[in-house]
């Protein structure tokens, strides 16, 4: 599909559009709690000394931050062919069964790090599983993956709700969640990671999982920039017609991408799952798959993007917390305002700004190119 | 007749959860028909749900409660028109941004301006859609079999589900009786070819977005005026998406629409009364199944194996009248 808009230079498209788009969502998300009769500013303040104001918080911060990384990879896997994943939500919850298994299993007899690559594994086997069936429907049966994954993001919540109520649940126990499990399912925080910049880490569960997502964010980059795979994904992306003629199976792509980033969204359910609650609960996701999609959008589909997109939305899902407590009126919901807004801004209304912008920059263009003509003539 | 009286009160919950499906899957229908596509209806929905619970509350009339929710529902259709139609944007990811804000912003105002934990004060009297009575319904009571079907049955329900009922022929007349909709049609199969007969695609486009928010207002009214007595947050409660796979089950046409929800909405009835009890023949059932039917039942849909469901040609397209 060709651009209708004219073509600007990389540092605009690429930092000062999506910056503009950014600033809006949030001095909208500004009236609202001008609207409820707070100050924003206050708010804002609570929000980045909430967020990075000590060290158990910046721990939280990452912690959630770990989780986006995750789930916008999986959402941007997808979007660079042309396919939008809007299941990362239920395929990180199916992805969960992969941990809770691998760690009721063998908990009680191995270390962590033998439990965690078959959670690792796990999770992803499950999620991407999850994803494979929309995939496999959009390339073979032709029904639109949009569609069938919010489907799928039900029958999902469904289904756990009918094995944490009656399979996975122990005897005896009325809470629909699996039992807690032991040394082998729980990950070591990162407390020397945050030695090393002088800080302290609390309580807070910044675990091993955030280096397995700085891992997975930058295997996201080499396989869509560096491999034959991503080659195709991006031409399938670009120009499905484009990406027929040049012999690229399109089933075939539309199946691997959308398992991946199954896998990418399973692979979140690590972080809630041994890294905090040590036990699967019931909705331990709590629409971080949806908060993928935003960061997805932000970081414009790049992990160089998605990782300080995550970052930030960790800093809104910590700092809100202590904006919550500071200000009554302002509970945790307004962290789903600002994901909305950044979606309609960053995503939707993207080229908002773009006609304006191309124009000051053709008469930037125009009057540098009349200079350089007075002054040679 | 203990089995007869189980099955006219089953049906009769089955009208009254379908009720807001219908609206919104119609609502849907007047978009996506236009070649927009639309998964924001959950969210205008629950924006008109909050708007009509407020200002009920407030004025103490529920006329001014359904005008309120009909007005947020068509603003919010109008943002997802400008993204959509007039800046090109992603529909889908425009839809998914409005379910979002709605979702944080009716708590964050309802939890602000009456500190009721995100609901809205309880409705009473003329705050509320009343039921309705048809006439010569208690007469008829002990009339056998026909009698309890017309007084429990048809008679007894808000005066909104007889306007869904009655929206089901109209929508259909509008869109195959008349040039609007005739052009409605055509400008989700074929947007240059209405532009070439010099009909505005942007126009029509933005009017079919409008017809979605008036339906999507009656769905959200319907829940907090006429179902339950005020807003309680979150209470669409995935209605809007079972309205999206109704919409996609009846192949985009108003009587399938109608079946449809229908269908849906006897399925979540039957799931609420079978609670607990054992199935005839099949024993069993877990309530979670019943709750995914309708989703998976779409799914099957939509990959073809009943019948085939082909969306509108051009749906999901931003119109770019230049090339």
């Amino acid at each position: 599909m060709s651009n209708p808009y004219a073509k600007l230079p990389a540092w605009a498209e690429y930092i000062l559009i999506p910056l503009l788009n950014l600033v809006v969502a949030f001095l909208v998300a500004g009236l609202v709690v001008l609207l409820v009769g707070e100050n924003p500013l206050d708010a804002a303040y609570y929000m980045i000394t909430g967020a990075f104001g000590r060290g158990e918080y910046i721990g939280f911060t990452l912690y959630y931050a770990t989780t986006f990384i995750f789930t916008g990879l999986s959402v941007a896997v997808a979007f660079h062919a042309g396919l939008f994943n809007i299941g990362s939500e239920g395929q990180a919850y199916i992805g969960g069964i992969g941990v809770a298994l691998a760690c009721l299993w063998l908990d009680k007899t191995m270390p962590w790090f033998v439990v965690f690559p078959l959670a690792i594994i796990g999770s992803a086997a499950f999620g991407a599983m999850w994803a494979f069936l929309p995939g496999w429907l959009q390339a073979k049966r032709g029904s639109h993956v949009v569609i069938t994954t919010i489907m799928f993001n039900f029958i999902a919540s469904s289904l756990m709700v009918y094995l944490l109520t009656k399979v996975l649940k122990p005897l005896g126990q009325m809470a629909p969640q699996t039992r807690t499990f032991e040394a082998g399912g729980q990950l070591p925080k990162l407390d020397w990671l945050m030695s090393i910049f002088g800080l302290n880490l609390g309580n807070s569960p910044f675990n091993v999982s955030f280096l397995l997502a700085l891992l997975a964010a930058f295997g996201v980059w080499v396989l869509i920039w560096r491999t034959k795979l991503g080659y195709e994904m991006r031409t399938m992306g670009h120009s499905p017609s484009a990406a027929r003629y040049a012999g690229i199976g399109e089933a075939r792509i539309t199946i691997i991408v959308m398992m991946i980033s199954g896998g990418l969204a399973g692979m979140m359910a690590l972080n809630p799952i041994m890294g905090e609650q040590y036990r699967m609960q019931l909705d331990f996701v709590q629409g971080a798959g949806f908060v993928g999609i935003a960061v997805a959008l932000m970081g414009r589909s790049h992990p160089a993007g998605i990782i300080p997109a995550a970052i930030l939305f960790g800093m809104l899902y910590q700092g809100g917390a202590e904006i919550a407590f500071e200000m009554p009126a302002i509970s945790r919901d307004m962290i789903v305002i600002i994901q909305g807004l950044v979606i309609l801004f960053a995503g939707a209304l993207e080229n908002m700004f773009r006609p304006a912008i191309g124009r000051a920059f053709a008469s930037i263009g125009r009057r540098s190119v009349a200079a350089a003509q007075t002054r040679g003539a | 007749m203990d089995l007869f009286h189980t099955i006219i009160a089953i049906l009769e919950s089955t009208i009254r959860v379908s009720v807001p499906l219908i609206f919104a899957a119609l609502a849907g229908l007047f978009t996506e028909r236009a070649g927009v596509f639309d998964i924001g209806l959950e969210g205008k929905m629950l924006g008109a749900a909050f708007a009509a619970g407020a200002v009920a509350a407030v004025t103490g009339n529920v006329m001014m409660g359904l005008l309120a929710a009909v007005l947020i529902s068509v603003l919010l259709s109008l943002v997802h028109g400008y993204a959509s139609i007039t800046q090109r944007g992603s529909q889908i990811v425009s839809g998914v941004a409005i379910n979002f804000i709605v979702a944080g912003s009716t708590v964050i105002l309802g939890e602000a301006w009456f500190r009721q934990g995100g609901r809205t004060p309880a409705l009473s009297g003329d705050a509320r859609f009343q039921t309705v009575t048809l006439p010569f319904a208690d007469a008829v009571r002990d009339v056998p079999f026909l009698g309890p079907i017309y007084s429990e049955l048809l008679s007894g329900h808000f005066i909104l589900t007889y306007v869904a009922f009655a929206l089901v022929p109209f929508s259909w007349w509008i869109l195959y009786r008349t040039r609007f909709g005739l052009r409605l049609r055509a400008v989700g199969e074929n947007p240059s070819a209405v532009d070439t007969a010099g009909i505005s695609v942007i126009w029509l486009r933005y009017r079919a977005v409008i017809c979605c928010g008036i339906l999507c207002g009656f769905a959200g009214a319907y829940l907090s005026l006429a179902m339950s007595a005020g807003f309680v947050k979150g209470m669409t409660a995935g209605k809007g998406y079972i309205a999206l796979a109704a919409l996609i089950f009846a192949k985009w046409r108003p009587v399938n629409i109608m079946l449809a929800c229908l269908l849906f909405g006897f399925l979540d009835a039957f799931a609420i009364r079978l609670q607990g009890n054992p199935l005839p023949l099949i024993g069993q059932v877990p309530v979670q199944l019943m709750q995914a039917l309708p989703y998976i039942l779409t799914v099957i849909l939509l990959a073809g194996f009943i019948g085939k469901a082909i969306p509108p040609k051009a749906g999901g397209v931003p119109y770019v009248k230049e090339r």
